[in-house]
């Protein structure tokens, strides 16, 4: 046995280990022992995938001395690996990109127990794409939902905390599910780990026996994680909680908690239930109706938005959609462009939502599109990374979104059923996409109402009040006289217009650049992971 | 409705450039100017408005949320209630007495800006301008801004709110039968499903395979432990148990975060902590009753939860149930005698390195294992004889951590909803 067949193992004790450890550090020792253990798992779980990539088979890993159906087991393949290694970039990236943001958002006293959460969500993530018992699933999606939960409400501002309620009510529904659906599968089968599981379920489908209970079982399963990963008539939560959070907890929760649901979904699919039942029972078309109206109606509501960080939170909506629209295919194809889609989406929501954060810096805190008017200009770093963002989310060439619209129209002609449906449901979405994301991004490099492109409409003095319309202006002027102390507190001091305030912190650059060259990575070189997810799928299988 | 020259105003084309400039807010067919959003007062006029469900009072409200962010609002706001309370007595925020307050205030406020034509006067006029269009505060995703925006485009334009009214009781009658339908449904599903499973205690259901036959006849030989379930979860399942034990420490860091007040908070938003948040005021309590009985009880109940974890390999119970009683019984002490005898011996800095301590030795411990597990190696820890309080190999130092580990967490738990720290 090879020693790099240990790392899955390593990286998940890892992360666990630093999150306990965490507990008594002090803020800045937390945060470094956060980031290295982000790194490190990160190269381990790339170690990983090549290892995997050279044999070229996946293997599974007995944790203790007790093999397969007795004791615990995790399992390691070369989707494990690719979707460790890119959760672990962008868990990196999101951590240093907020990094001043979460200084400044969350009390001093309370900066240990934030990255706690990301150790443990980090930790939570790696079990969920590496696991191999559904139980062990289990656990960590509590620790993940608990972990997202604690994420949420670290601000304690605004609708913070009725957003982590929100949160809490609907994921406990959706953990609640699965445990039931769990229950109800291992009382057909009696098996909890994946691989014997689903030899038994095969025997049940040959035997036609617990027909019904079988159908339940993976009814509840999907909607208890389609709920937990904000699915569109479940979505309700998802607005405020991305909306309210700290930047960093807002991608790492919108790129990558909601994404290692679907995984393990597709893992469930796969792994225990078999794709040709998963297609015989319907659900997965519910899954694709469900899939079709979260795009179209994420959209719509991303496009009546005033809040610009809502709109981006309902566009993720959208896009949850667009995955869960990939696996109502039924098809292997719908599959990869799913598979696809989660990774380019992680990569590319992370990125808007770190790059947006300075655009409100720049704008005075503030997050309505008449605010954000040229602050492209005034932050061109964080408008640069808006707008790669944007444009990958819309689908342009060269981007990863792009990337994931081919797949997905591409497997649209595998399944004739639904072929009209995924490439209408494509355009509109698409169209939708780029109503939103233009209106902002057009707003991001025009001038504002008083003509100059570096003055904030409502500059940091409130007696600029008279330029723009009477009423409104005192109004924003007196909300600046509160929200806009902290920038200039902060920023390096009160220097007139926007300069200090538009100062990216030296991490946010770094974070931005490489997300930028992820998105570019993901759009440019698709084919050689598409081939990856490929092989994953048949190692699966 | 004034109609300008050549109808511009009412345009499509003006209408969608003032959507795209992010005037004008596309929910409900009605602009909304949107505020800023104030954190603080944000949520205290959402308490507020809550209150009171008069949807005739729609327009009112609708004025006074839309003048929190003006500056001389603000400032009559505040003259208003230094004349009803007196500067001195200014009440703090996130108090009861602060919400009443600017309820209160609130309503002062309304009953001056109504004839005085500033607010609400100034609102129903632009309405009535542009044709029918209100303005409010609210956030367009929310479902109670999107009541009071609808309320608010009714009194703005000063049509009846009748339609309204019943339009909404309508819709809510609607979600209730239908919310009692869907669970009705999924009830009935359930049972469904029920009625399929195999029966219970049956000895050829499936669940009965060779998976619980090797725990049953071979445990003993191989964990060492009489006590099948423990054996289970601390030697067969233990990185379950691992995962459990850490969504109790994550669990106990969410209160923390929650509820923990920092005296060390320069930030203007930090809570202090008022009187009558902390109920140590009260103390000592010299309840002569619960003190005896607690003075008997205690430490019997401290023996008897150190019983359970160290017998949890040989007979029932174990760690998590050993745990709580534990935990409990600390419970009884520190309400019996109050804080300042448990905090001798348990301070923060004891619950964290308690929890510190168990939880890393049970990681150290079982990733030995699981590494000279999965490498096949030998582990080299005797397994003892099996009934031995000292047998069974990792079980009972294991059990030993999960059973300080929810000790703890109840605890902290306690404490942390009594006065939010420890």
């Amino acid at each position: 046995m090879s020693f790099v067949q240990n790392f899955p193992f390593f990286s998940i004790i890892i992360a666990m280990f630093s999150g306990i450890v965490s507990s008594v550090l002090s803020g800045k020792k937390a945060r470094a022992v956060s980031i290295t253990a982000i790194t490190v798992t990160t190269v381990l779980s790339a170690c990983v995938l090549a290892f995997c990539l050279r044999t070229g088979q996946s293997y599974t890993y007995m944790m203790g001395h007790f093999p397969a159906p007795w004791g615990n087991e995790i399992r390691a393949g070369v989707l494990e690996g690719l979707t460790a290694v890119l959760f672990g970039v962008v868990m990196f990236l999101s951590v240093v990109g907020g990094l001043r943001y979460t200084e400044e958002d969350v009390e001093p006293s309370k900066q240990n127990l934030f990255y706690i959460m990301i150790d443990l969500m980090l930790s939570s993530l790696l079990a969920l794409i590496y696991t191999n018992d559904l139980f062990t699933a289990y656990v960590f999606v509590e620790i993940n939902t608990i972990a997202g939960c604690g994420l949420i409400m670290m601000s304690q501002t605004g609708r913070s905390l009725t957003a982590a309620i929100r949160y809490m009510v609907m994921s406990s529904l959706g953990s609640g599910l699965f445990l039931i659906g769990l229950s109800l599968l291992y009382d057909v089968t009696g098996q909890l780990l994946m691989s014997p599981a689903k030899e038994a379920v095969a025997r049940i489908v040959a035997d036609g026996s617990y027909q019904i209970p079988l159908l339940v079982i993976v009814a509840v399963v999907s909607v208890g994680l389609a709920i937990k990963s904000g699915l569109f008539p479940f979505h309700y939560w998802i607005p405020d909680t991305y909306g309210y959070a700290t930047p960093t907890a807002s991608a790492v929760l919108s790129g990558l908690v909601s994404k290692g649901y679907i995984f393990l979904l597709i893992k469930f699919f796969y792994r225990v239930i078999g794709t040709e039942n998963a297609v015989h029972s319907h659900i997965i078309n519910t899954l694709f109706v469900f899939g079709v109206a979260g795009m179209m109606f994420g959209s719509l509501r991303a496009i009546m938005q005033t809040d610009t960080r809502k709109m981006i939170a309902y566009s993720s909506v959208a896009q949850i959609g667009y995955i869960y629209m990939g696996i109502g295919l039924g098809t292997q194809a719908g599959m990869i462009a799913a598979i696809f889609h989660i990774f380019s989406h992680g990569a590319t929501k992370a990125l808007l939502f770190i790059s947006c954060v300075g655009l409100y810096k720049a704008s005075g805190d503030r997050t309505d599109f008449l605010a954000l008017r040229g602050s492209g200009y005034r932050n061109r770093l964080a408008g640069a990374g808006f707008l790669i963002g944007a444009l990958s989310m819309v689908g342009f060439p060269m981007l990863a979104g792009f990337i994931s619209k081919l797949l997905f129209a591409t497997s649209a002609f595998a399944s004739p059923h639904k072929m009209l449906i995924t490439l209408i449901a494509l355009a509109v979405s698409t169209v939708l996409n780029a109503i939103y994301f233009l209106r902002l991004l057009i707003g991001l490099y025009r001038p504002t109402k008083s003509g100059s492109f570096v003055e904030a409409a409502p500059a940091e003095q409130s007696g600029r009040g008279g330029e723009a319309e009477a009423g409104r202006s005192a109004k924003l002027a007196g909300r600046k006289s509160n929200g806009g102390v902290k920038p200039a507190e902060k920023g390096a001091g009160q220097v007139s217009g926007s300069a200090a305030l538009a100062a990216n912190p030296w991490t946010m650059r770094i974070a931005i650049v490489c997300f930028i060259i992820l998105n570019l990575i993901l759009g440019l070189f698709s084919q050689p992971i598409v081939r990856v997810i490929t092989d994953g799928l048949a190692m699966f299988g | 409705m004034s109609r300008r020259k050549d109808n511009y105003e009412n345009s499509r084309y003006y209408k969608f450039k003032r959507w795209f400039d992010g005037d004008i807010n596309l929910l409900e067919g009605v602009t909304e100017v949107t505020l800023p959003e104030d954190d603080e007062t944000g949520a205290d006029v959402q308490t507020a408005d809550a209150s009171d469900g008069l949807p005739g009072a729609g327009g009112c409200k609708a004025a006074g949320t839309d003048s929190a962010g003006d500056i001389s609002a603000l400032e009559a706001r505040r003259k208003a209630s230094e004349e009803t309370y007196g500067p001195e007595v200014w009440p703090q925020r996130e108090t009861v007495d602060y919400v009443r307050w600017r309820r209160h205030a609130q309503e002062l406020l309304d009953a001056r800006i109504h004839p005085a034509g500033t607010g609400a006067a100034r609102a129903s006029l632009e309405g009535s301008k542009s044709d029918g269009i209100a303005f409010d505060s609210a956030d367009g995703a929310d479902g109670a801004g999107r009541k009071r925006a609808a309320s608010g485009a009714a009194a703005g334009s000063a049509s009846s709110p009748e339609p309204l009214v019943r339009g909404m009781k309508i819709f809510q009658w609607f979600y209730m039968v239908m919310s009692v339908l869907l669970c009705a449904l999924i009830i009935g599903v359930f049972l469904w499903t029920t009625v399929h499973l195999p029966p219970f205690g049956n000895a050829d259901n499936p669940a009965n395979n060779e998976v619980p036959t090797r725990y049953i006849e071979s445990g003993v030989a191989e964990t060492g432990a009489i006590n099948f379930v423990t054996g289970m979860i601390l030697d067969y399942r233990a990185f379950d148990t691992f995962g459990e034990s850490c969504v109790l420490f994550i669990a106990s860091c969410c209160v923390l975060v929650l509820l923990r007040i920092d005296a060390s908070n320069g930030k203007s938003r930090a809570r202090s902590r008022g009187p009558q948040e902390d109920d140590r005021l009260f103390e000592p309590k010299n309840d002569v009753i619960l003190q005896r009985a607690a003075f008997i009880l205690v430490p019997l109940i401290l023996v008897f939860g150190v019983y359970i974890v160290l017998n949890g390999h040989l007979s029932p119970g174990g760690g998590f149930s050993g745990g709580a009683v534990l935990g409990s019984g600390l419970i009884l002490y520190l309400n019996a005698f109050g804080f300042a005898k448990t905090e001798r011996f348990f301070t923060e800095k004891v619950y964290r390195r308690v929890t510190l301590c168990a939880l890393t030795f049970y990681c150290l411990a079982k990733s030995y294992s699981f590494f000279t597990g999965a490498n096949h190696l030998e582990s080299g820890i005797p397994l003892g004889t099996p009934g031995a309080i000292l047998s069974s190999g990792l079980i009972l130092p294991l059990n030993i951590c999960v059973g300080l580990v929810v000790m703890c967490t109840m605890y902290a738990f306690y404490t942390l909803f009594r006065k939010g720290g420890m």
